[in-house]
């Protein structure tokens, strides 16, 4: 690779960054719309019900693009990883592809589909319930640890493996989470008594985000040894608490916005925070495994010539999609107003 | 193999399904974008109210398929790990980078694009909003490129080398990986194809609406004739192109998976002096012969050799267990070619009537214009089952087996996740076709232009919420409302 020569960092770590942030970028974008999805349930009013799908339907589509990026990334970066993880969480993973069909096309079938909107209507709820449900089964999946045959480069296990309490309970908190960002994304764009509603289921949820993040972070060191020895050894024990420390604030920083008269904007960043604080965490307990504790990201890494050629790309693409991916959400800034239509 | 539903058979069936399926859209809204933002500019450029109205019309129904696409390739980016592990640990450090640029390059373009393209023109103004129009035209090509470019790979491998020690293939150079011997031609081929579908579609609702004012002895609205005309100059123009294209893309396949062309010419024995084309016959993988085989002497020869008498290799030559299953591939490729030359045919007959100027008072060609409207979609598949199955026993050509390739799952798995694909699919990409031929049953007129969006849904700034009233103003059928 005379193109890197006497360049010492380390593509693999590089890379195991690049894909991350695209997962934390996805469980961002998407999760706020899945949580509003979600919520769909629970408001009943059509008007209400078609400003929350307008708030989300001209960005939804590039939120999920995310997804792509995390599984395609996968396979380029690490294709070790991709074909050990894909086939372990074989049934939670297909679930998640069949539900987002079904609430991806409901954007556009519910407006097209006259009295039988109610379908498409429980299609995006049950939909974003499903793929919620099914990403944190996924990463509470990956977390407890996958068996594999090393020798064959292979899944070894079963096709029930991944149900366990631990997967169950990761996935109703990313359930939860979501709903969090999804009813601070509404308090952001929506006016009136949606708005008011939405604070308030806001601040029931943030109290059951921290609680889950709070069970999830006690369990988790107790999964695998490796966690236990990150978490609970030398520097670990300290990081624990300034964690735990920092959640808590801003948990506490979050309600104060959801009650207070700030700007409707900060709920949904003080939300954003807690998602970053968790998956830094996550990232914490894992790292530099990829496969826990399995395989670790050096093993599972693309040869360096792939990484090269790919990290080309990734650098002069990444700035632009989100130069204009701000652009999008700039364009369709501020409120949703559902006055505008009238005149 | 045949002998039971393994899972390796069983997930052979659901990347064919799932991926036909998705290849569906694509093929319909590559062209289409490309349409589309010819619309606009028109519409810029001109000011003529008709093609507003037709890119309001057709904008509509883009973003009904664009959305089936995008949901329907989310699960292809996720199928070749779960069903495919083994394939996606091997070739995932040669493919795994051009499927990233594609992401990168493409998905994002389209995503990023699509909404300021539907809901934006109010916002941004109009040169912007063509800009929009635009990136997302340029993004469905860019993503053609790149997974023509991954699926070509897998038909003629190049550019890498094989890791000892894990079995991984690894690349040694990526300009040989991506400019493949078939890619250019699988390209080429294909965007074609896509532009072909999209203007047999749009040619066909037309031809369906001019014959519809016809019945009701209501004079063609500009934009019904501006839609039809501009489909049949592409049918003129691109069908021809298209059938070079192809046999160029044949003799490239005859250079580099010759049991390929084999098996679609229905070769199975060897001809030292001249082969004949066969029009008809029954492939009989078992005795290894046609039956009842009507064919046309040497010409086989001359098509694919360029010489009456030069010798043709059959499957005779290739040992039985690397040979594919030629009676998928004889019959797909007839169909397409003959679809081919369909469009061909209704091209030169739209061309005669309209230097007759008779275009838009045919009814003959506007109802075999009508009937031919999906005739692309079936093309399109027929030539992807005849390359796809023709690659056959392998995914990788020559280096690494289907049955080689598939993840370590039980058949039970594998068996109840294709039935819900299979139901589900149908019940959803069904509904959304449905919804798309109603949109088409309306009448492009320049009503679609005039009428403020007041019940389309979507398709205005966001954040604008239907007015009261309009659900009962759907329920009455308001004119032009769309339902």
């Amino acid at each position: 690779m005379p193109l890197v020569e006497g360049i010492s960092f380390d593509l693999t770590i590089i890379w195991a960054f690049v894909i991350a942030f695209a997962v934390l970028v996805y469980v961002i974008l998407d999760g706020f719309d899945l949580g509003l999805g979600m919520l769909f349930a629970t408001e009943r009013n059509r008007r209400d019900r078609d400003v929350m799908m307008n708030s989300v339907a001209p960005i939804w589509d590039g939120n999920e693009t995310w997804l792509v990026l995390g599984g395609g990334g996968l396979l380029a970066a690490f294709p070790l990883a991709y074909a050990l993880i894909l086939p372990a969480l074989y049934a939670p993973i297909i679930a998640m592809l069949l539900a987002l069909v079904f609430r991806g096309v409901a954007f556009e079938f519910r407006w097209r589909s006259g009295r039988r909107r109610w379908l498409w209507d429980w299609a995006f709820i049950l939909g974003s319930a499903l793929a919620a449900l099914a990403q944190g089964v996924t990463l509470g999946g990956l977390l407890q640890g996958i068996n594999i045959d090393e020798a064959a480069r292979q899944y070894a296990g079963g096709w029930w493996d991944w149900l366990t309490p631990f997967s169950l309970l990761v996935g109703v908190a990313v359930m939860v989470g979501y709903m969090l960002l999804g009813a601070c994304w509404l308090v952001a764009k929506t006016t009136g008594d949606l708005q008011a509603r939405m604070r308030r289921k806001a601040l029931v949820l943030m109290v059951g985000t921290v609680i889950f993040i709070g069970i999830v972070s006690i369990w988790t060191p107790f999964l695998q040894e490796g966690y236990y020895l990150r978490w609970f050894g030398g520097w670990g024990t300290g990081l624990a608490v300034a964690v735990a420390v920092a959640v808590l604030a801003l948990g506490a920083a979050l309600g104060a916005s959801l009650r207070g008269k700030g700007r409707d904007v900060i709920p949904f960043l003080l939300a954003l925070g807690l998602f970053i604080l968790g998956f830094g965490g996550l990232g914490v307990s894992m790292y530099p495994y990829i496969v826990p504790t399995e395989v670790t990201i050096w093993e599972a890494a693309a040869p360096r010539n792939s990484q090269v050629f790919m990290l080309i790309g990734a650098s002069v693409l990444i700035p632009i999609i989100l130069a204009y991916t701000a652009y999008a959400y700039w364009v369709f800034r501020g409120k949703v107003d559902p006055e505008a239509g009238y005149h | 193999m045949l002998g039971s539903f393994d899972a390796v058979l069983l997930a052979r069936i659901q990347f064919a399904f799932t991926v036909s399926f998705h290849f569906l859209f694509p093929a319909f809204t590559i062209g289409l974008a490309s349409y589309l933002a010819v619309l606009n500019g028109l519409w810029l450029w001109t000011k003529e109210e008709k093609y507003l109205a037709l890119f309001r019309y057709w904008v509509k129904i883009f973003a009904l398929a664009f959305a089936m696409g995008v949901v329907s390739g989310i699960v292809m980016s996720y199928q070749f790990g779960t069903n495919w592990s083994v394939f996606s640990d091997k070739a995932g450090p040669v493919i795994g980078a051009p499927m990233a640029y594609e992401v990168l390059s493409a998905f994002f373009l389209e995503a990023g694009f699509l909404g300021i393209m539907l809901f934006g023109r109010d916002r941004v103004g109009p040169g912007l909003h063509m800009a929009a129009c635009l990136a997302v035209a340029v993004g469905t090509v860019m993503s053609a490129f790149w997974i023509i470019s991954v699926n070509s790979w897998m038909h003629t491998p190049a550019g890498f080398e094989i890791d000892a020690e894990t079995g991984q293939f690894l690349p040694t150079n990526f300009w040989e990986v991506i400019f493949n011997p078939s890619f250019p031609y699988r390209l080429a081929h294909t965007v074609t194809a896509a532009y072909l579908t999209t203007a047999f579609i749009v040619g066909g609702v037309a031809a369906a609406h001019l014959l519809g004012h016809r019945r009701k002895n209501r004079p063609a609205t500009a934009a019904t004739r501006t839609m039809f005309s501009m489909a049949m100059w592409m049918a003129t123009i691109v069908a021809p192109v298209q059938i070079f294209l192809g046999d160029q893309h044949g003799l490239n396949t005859l250079e580099h998976q010759p049991a390929k062309v084999m098996a679609m010419e229905g070769h199975y024995e060897s001809h030292p002096d001249g082969a004949p084309l066969y029009l008809f016959g029954i492939p009989n993988d078992e005795t290894q012969t046609l039956d009842y085989a009507i064919g046309i002497p040497k010409l086989s020869s001359l098509i694919l050799k360029h010489s009456l008498d030069a010798p043709l290799d059959g499957l005779d030559t290739v040992p039985d267990d690397e040979q594919p299953p030629v009676g998928i591939v004889f019959w797909s490729f007839r169909i397409m070619v003959a679809i081919g030359f369909a469009m061909l045919g209704l091209g030169l007959w739209s061309l005669i009537a309209r230097f007759r100027g008779r275009l838009y008072d045919s009814p003959w060609l506007h109802r075999a214009a009508t009937l031919m409207g999906p005739s692309g979609l079936i093309a399109v598949l027929a030539g992807w089952i005849t390359t796809e199955v023709g690659r056959q026993p392998y995914t990788v050509y020559g280096m690494l087996r289907t049955a080689e390739s598939a993840a370590p799952l039980d058949a039970p798995a594998v068996g109840t996740s294709l039935v819900a694909f299979v139901v589900i699919y149908f019940a959803v990409f069904g509904a959304g076709t449905v919804y798309i031929l109603r949109l088409m049953h309306h009448t492009p007129d320049l009503g679609e232009s005039r009428l403020k969006d007041a019940v389309e849904g979507p398709y205005r700034a966001a954040g604008i919420t239907p007015a009261p009233g309009e659900a009962e103003r759907i329920k009455k059928g308001a004119p032009n409302a769309a339902r």
